[in-house]
């Protein structure tokens, strides 16, 4: 496996506040990985590191070789950046703002080809100040792409979207696995994670609580969510360690009163349960 | 592409940007004109005042030229997030910021053409006389002013009080400094003030290019008083600086 990212006892500190605790984790080249977490998890601290934005506190960071806090132009030429939020000169068009950025690139990708990708093709000769929010955003994708980066980062690159507008968002970053890039993408979306991310290390409080792809994160977990509906047509649901001996308990009641259990189902725990289960505990603390 | 080229199509980049804002633009050229126009019908006949009153509003065109409109546009472009994408690129930094300040250089330039053209068509002052010490003092106007606008935007908290500091530093400034007076005639501690503010000197310099023919080398301490501001200028502007908003 080819290493793009790889991030050891990673920590940061603003005074007294610890944003990273002590992260680790690896990125393989071609890989879309995915840090998930709630508002807060250190999850944007981390990412800014890696882009050379912010110094570490303590670890060893290593992205495509390089220590991104030496800020070197030769990392910078094959990453792209998506920030958070970034504002962008007003008075410039789309595609006269992706020529411009195409130029600090030493092999740039065609504007037009970069414009088709970020669905910006018909504003190509609108002013950013006139774009929508989402469009922005688009602007925002376009701009990290045109120098054709073997990494891109993408930091919440759907937060404020509607519905619409996020499923374009991941159709380009599913276009940007198939072109073999390595992405970074940070979320605080579950359904964001598990349908984006090859591997997904769940954040909180400046440490990693899990990591793996979302399927595994599930099976890692034994509890099993097991609903049905009764003879009132009542819904019910439980959940269970142990589902082999609940639904023998369940079946071998219905069976005695001549019930049927009607919508059974037994369902593996989803990434959602993994995450609310784990990021639970984090909320009684605090 | 090579460094400079870059910086030259960051410059157009600059360039093309200020156009599309014609208003401001307009206004931005406009502003010392009018003073200009103002003073030159109260001193309407007086040569001696409209000797002092152009040179002041020429160094006056430098500074809002360099030091206003920096101290503005960077407070801006941080608060906005435009520098902290930009250190994200592979342009570096010294590259992205020659072109906003060879932007800034222009605007000077060609606001001191027009009040320079407009002194020689309405208020009697005649072409430049030393066209050497034109071009000194006006760069080093410029550098100075630049740098300390540069390090003004650094102690601006937020976009929305930008106005607020940038007025509180130029306003009081233009006033002492001799613009729409000359300096010599001011009370002692005014003058004192003065002399030690560099806007005097850039006009100083300016007078003696325009009106009396003084050149460098008969203007060299005023010439060393902007060095010193340019150097503490420099030095505030490059320690200061900050890629992004403080608002995290």
């Amino acid at each position: 496996m080819s290493v793009a990212i790889e991030v050891r006892g990673l920590a940061k500190r603003y005074g007294d506040v610890e944003a990273v605790r002590g992260i680790d984790f690896v990125v393989a080249r071609g890989e879309v990985f995915g840090l998930l977490g709630p508002n807060g998890a250190g999850k944007t601290t981390t990412v800014e590191i890696l882009e050379g934005h912010r110094e570490r506190t303590a670890g060893e960071v290593s992205v495509l070789g390089h220590d991104p806090q030496r800020r070197e132009r030769a990392l910078r030429e094959r990453v792209g950046i998506v920030l958070q939020s970034c504002g962008m000169y007003r008075h410039v068009t789309v595609r006269e703002a992706v020529a411009h950025w195409a130029g600090f690139y030493p092999h740039p990708r065609d504007v037009d080809e970069v414009l088709d990708l970020a669905g910006l093709s018909e504003q190509a000769g609108v002013r950013t100040g006139r774009l929508s929010g989402g469009q922005l955003r688009r602007l925002d994708f376009a701009l990290a792409l045109v120098g054709d980066p073997e990494l891109i980062f993408l930091d919440e690159p759907t937060t404020g979207f509607d519905p619409a507008a996020r499923r374009q968002a991941w159709d380009t970053v599913r276009s940007l696995r198939d072109l073999g890039k390595t992405v970074l993408l940070t979320t605080h979306y579950l359904d964001e994670a598990q349908a984006l991310a090859d591997r997904v290390a769940i954040v909180q409080d400046g440490r990693i609580l899990a990591q793996g792809a979302p399927g595994d994160l599930g099976a890692g977990s034994t509890r099993y969510r097991v609903a049905w509906r009764d003879a009132e047509g009542e819904a019910h649901e439980r959940v269970t360690d142990d589902p082999t001996g609940l639904l023998h308990e369940l079946t071998t009641d219905a069976l005695a009163r001549g019930e049927r259990l009607e919508e059974l189902s037994v369902t593996r725990p989803t990434l959602e349960d993994v995450y609310l289960e784990l990021t639970a505990g984090g909320d009684a603390r605090a | 592409m090579h460094d400079v080229a870059l910086s030259w199509r960051q410059y157009r980049l600059e360039r093309r940007m200020f156009w599309r804002n014609p208003s401001a633009a307009f206004f931005n050229f406009l502003f010392p004109l009018i003073l200009l126009a103002l003073f030159g019908a109260v001193f309407a006949g007086d040569q001696e005042a409209l000797d002092v009153i152009v040179p002041g509003i020429a160094g006056m065109a430098v500074m809002a030229t360099t030091f206003t409109a920096l101290a503005w546009n960077m407070t801006f472009l941080r608060e906005q997030g435009v520098l902290k994408r930009m250190r994200g690129t592979p342009l570096p930094p010294a590259v992205y910021l020659s072109g906003i300040a060879l932007s800034a250089l222009t605007n000077a330039v060609l606001q001191l053409a027009l009040v320079i053209a407009a002194g020689r068509a309405f208020f009697g002052t005649g072409w430049p006389q030393d066209w050497a010490a034109l071009a000194v003092f006006t760069a080093a106007g410029v550098v100075c002013f630049a740098a300390l606008g540069v390090a003004l935007s650094h102690a601006i908290p937020n976009f929305d009080s930008a106005g607020a500091y940038i007025n509180a530093v130029f306003l009081p400034v233009i006033l002492i400094s001799g613009v729409f007076y000359d300096v010599a005639e001011a009370p002692g501690f005014i003058k004192d003030i003065a002399e030690a503010l560099p806007l005097k000197h850039v006009i100083d310099g300016l007078s003696g290019a325009l009106i009396t023919g003084r050149g460098v080398a008969d203007n060299w301490e005023a010439l060393a008083v902007i060095g010193l501001w340019a150097t503490a200028g420099i030095v505030l502007a490059v320690r200061g600086f900050s890629w992004e908003s403080r608002r995290r």
